[in-house]
């Protein structure tokens, strides 16, 4: 406790662009993947290789992949951003394929027999329908990428996990534990908001017929 | 030129048409509002056909029944008139346009669409499901408010109530009466129903195809309507096609004449027993002539009772008392020479009906009656005739061979 509220500015700041790198690389992540799914759903081959593809970036080691980007991108922000961008993709995109093919068939044959055209069934029909199904998704991603982040420090990203770094480096030293600690707990604390939000915005955005 | 499909010009046999009737152009054929010109359907992959070179006219304002075995092709060729399936060949014309080729969505805003699965959205309320076409359409918001009250109130839904409930609170009958109310949302003239009521429990399938009926004797849409049951069809077709394998058409007609006389053991097989007495569903009382029966009035005396009894061919008497009402049957045993009065002898008469009743109905009645009579009565319930078994034999050997000379003559012109 002491530890924390003598570095409070540092917690704060830390947390700050901890968070920041999270909801970016969920967004991004989010448009991407639904896009993606939206595109590969309902056609065997495109929906295996884009969910194989997507899937390939997940068995990676954490590790290994913040590095790979370093030559391409350099240090700091991009190939943190990178590196979990690709961690987030899977849950969102598996759950927005399964999430539009379990849409009802015969919803979806009514809604084509009075005249919906395509672009029609699936902004006004198979997307909400699928929406639950989404944002569980996003929400996975939302704490994978939340706990991930912290290996971001390695290549120089922001974050919580600064505090990790530092207390591994001084591991012995008076205050070393502390400082893991306050990183993990933090990150925790981080994730649960992150949760908390996103199923607020959940619920707000699905319909009451679907609840 | 040779078409098995277009209904003769004959109109119909039987005493029950009168409202049902179809106005006839002047060349003899009904006017026809859908019109499936040799459309064959061959699904990717397969090497059969499952609709092939299907030539169908469907008249405005009736409803057509499309009945047959599982999966002889009825949903194809309903999804083809829509174009949700496009044909391998063939034209289809809606009110004489060729519609072959337009644009499937513009034409599906323009027709009622009903399936067995309702498919309403379960994302959106009872009104904007309602309202989903009529907004397709470009409708004012106050519009399709008034239209979709309107619907809920024609349907038997209390519009205060179901308008903004969600699909999923409520039962299946009235999930049912909401697709039919959304199928109709822009008053489109056609309406094409896959099997709408094949979900439903009995007793609700009978109520929903009779306020369906009700709703259709005022709204005289086109319909187009599938189902497997021979009964549905007969209770809803003003037309049946009685459909074998690749949607070929083993009869066309009215449910009256395909009950009366089958074109061959197909569809003999595919009605299965029963027919007869199906038939009679749609004959009436008031067609039949009716007289000739014994009749007394309960103050006549035992004598004068004796001797009409006597002078007819009949066993039974029958006796009304002071205000006309068919009262008794009696039998030469319950005559005597006593004074007692004849509504104090004899069997109360049981088994009566009205002149609108149907002669299945009326079989019914007479088969509980002790004599084997059922009495006509009017509203006052005041004597009007007896109708007795031999009437109804006589109105079957008339149907059939009614029937049958149709088919000769429908031959005879080369049409058939
Ligand atoms: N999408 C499809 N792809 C390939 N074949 C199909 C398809 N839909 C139907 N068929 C085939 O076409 C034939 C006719 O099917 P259809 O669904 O029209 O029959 P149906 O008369 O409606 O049957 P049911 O009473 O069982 O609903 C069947 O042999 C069926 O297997
Ligand atoms: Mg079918």
């Amino acid at each position: 406790m002491d530890f924390v509220s003598s570095r409070w500015g540092d917690v704060l700041s830390n947390s700050a662009d901890h968070a920041i790198l999270v909801v970016s690389v969920v967004m991004a992540a989010t448009v991407f993947a639904v896009l993606l799914g939206i595109a590969v759903r309902g056609r065997q081959g495109p929906r295996a290789l884009a969910i194989g593809v997507v899937g390939v970036g997940l068995t990676i080691p954490s590790l290994a992949l913040f590095t790979l980007f370093i030559p391409i991108v350099g240090l700091g922000f991009a190939p943190a951003f990178l590196a979990l961008f690709i961690y987030a993709l899977l849950p969102i995109l598996r759950n927005t394929v399964t999430g539009l093919e379990q849409v009802d068939p015969a919803v979806i044959e009514s809604a084509k027999g009075m005249g919906m055209n395509r672009r029609q069934r699936l902004l006004q029909i198979q997307l909400p329908l699928a929406w639950p199904v989404i944002m569980a998704g996003v929400r996975v991603s939302a704490l994978l990428t939340t706990g991930i982040a912290a290996i971001g420090v390695l290549v120089a990203g922001p974050g919580l996990g600064e505090f990790i770094k530092d207390g591994l480096r001084r591991l012995g030293l008076p205050n070393s534990m502390e400082a893991v600690w306050t990183g993990t707990v933090f990150i925790i604390v981080l994730a649960l908001l992150f949760d908390l939000v996103l199923s607020l915005i959940q619920r707000i955005t699905t319909s009451k017929g679907l609840r | 030129m040779p078409d098995t499909t277009l209904p003769s010009p004959q109109g119909r046999a039987g005493a029950t048409d009168g409202d049902r009737n179809v106005a006839l152009t002047p060349d003899g054929f009904e006017d026809v509002m859908i019109r499936l010109d040799s459309v064959s359907k061959v699904y990717p992959g397969s090497t059969e056909p499952a609709v092939a070179e299907l030539n169908l006219g469907v008249p405005r304002g009736e409803i057509l029944v499309l009945v047959g075995p599982s999966g002889c092709g009825k949903s194809t060729t309903l999804r083809l008139i829509n174009r949700m399936i496009e044909p391998t060949s063939g034209r289809i014309y809606f009110d004489g346009e060729d519609v072959t080729d337009v644009n499937p969505d513009h034409l599906r805003r323009q027709i009622g669409y009903v399936i067995q699965q309702i498919g309403l959205f379960p994302h959106l309320t009872i009104a904007e499901n309602i309202g989903t076409v009529p907004k397709m359409l470009g409708w004012k918001k106050d519009v399709i408010a008034a239209r979709v009250d309107e619907l809920l109130h024609t349907m038997g839904l209390e519009p205060g109530e179901y308008r903004h409930r969600y699909p999923r609170e409520l039962s299946g009958g009235q999930a049912q009466r909401v697709g039919v109310a959304r199928a109709l949302g822009a008053d489109p003239d056609v309406l094409l129903m896959d099997e709408p009521f094949g979900a439903i429990d009995p007793i609700t399938r009978d109520r929903l195809q009779n306020e369906f009926l009700r709703l259709q004797a005022d709204l005289r849409k086109t319909i187009v309507f599938v189902t497997h049951d021979i009964d549905e069809a007969i209770k809803m077709g003003d037309r049946i096609a009685i459909l074998r394998e690749q949607s070929q058409i083993a009869q066309f007609d009215t449910p009256e004449r395909i009950l009366a006389h089958q074109v061959d053991d197909f569809v003999d097989d595919f009605i299965g027993s029963g027919s007869t007495l199906k038939g009679l569903n749609f004959e009436r009382v008031s067609g039949l002539n009716l007289g000739g029966y014994p009749v007394v009035r309960h103050d006549v005396g035992h004598r004068v009772a004796q001797n009409v009894l006597a002078d007819s061919s009949q066993r039974w008497l029958l006796v009304l008392d002071g205000q006309e009402r068919p009262a008794r049957w009696v039998n030469e045993a319950h005559l005597d020479r006593t004074d007692r009065s004849l509504l104090a002898v004899g069997h109360v008469v049981r088994a009566k009906v009205e002149r609108n009743a149907t002669l299945h109905d009326t079989l019914e009645t007479m088969l509980g009656s002790s004599t084997g009579c059922a009495v006509v009565v009017d509203a006052q319930g005041r004597f009007e005739g007896v109708v007795e078994i031999e009437a109804l034999t006589g109105v079957i050997a008339r149907l059939r061979t009614e029937a049958k000379a149709h088919y000769e003559v429908y031959a005879a012109d080369g049409t058939g």
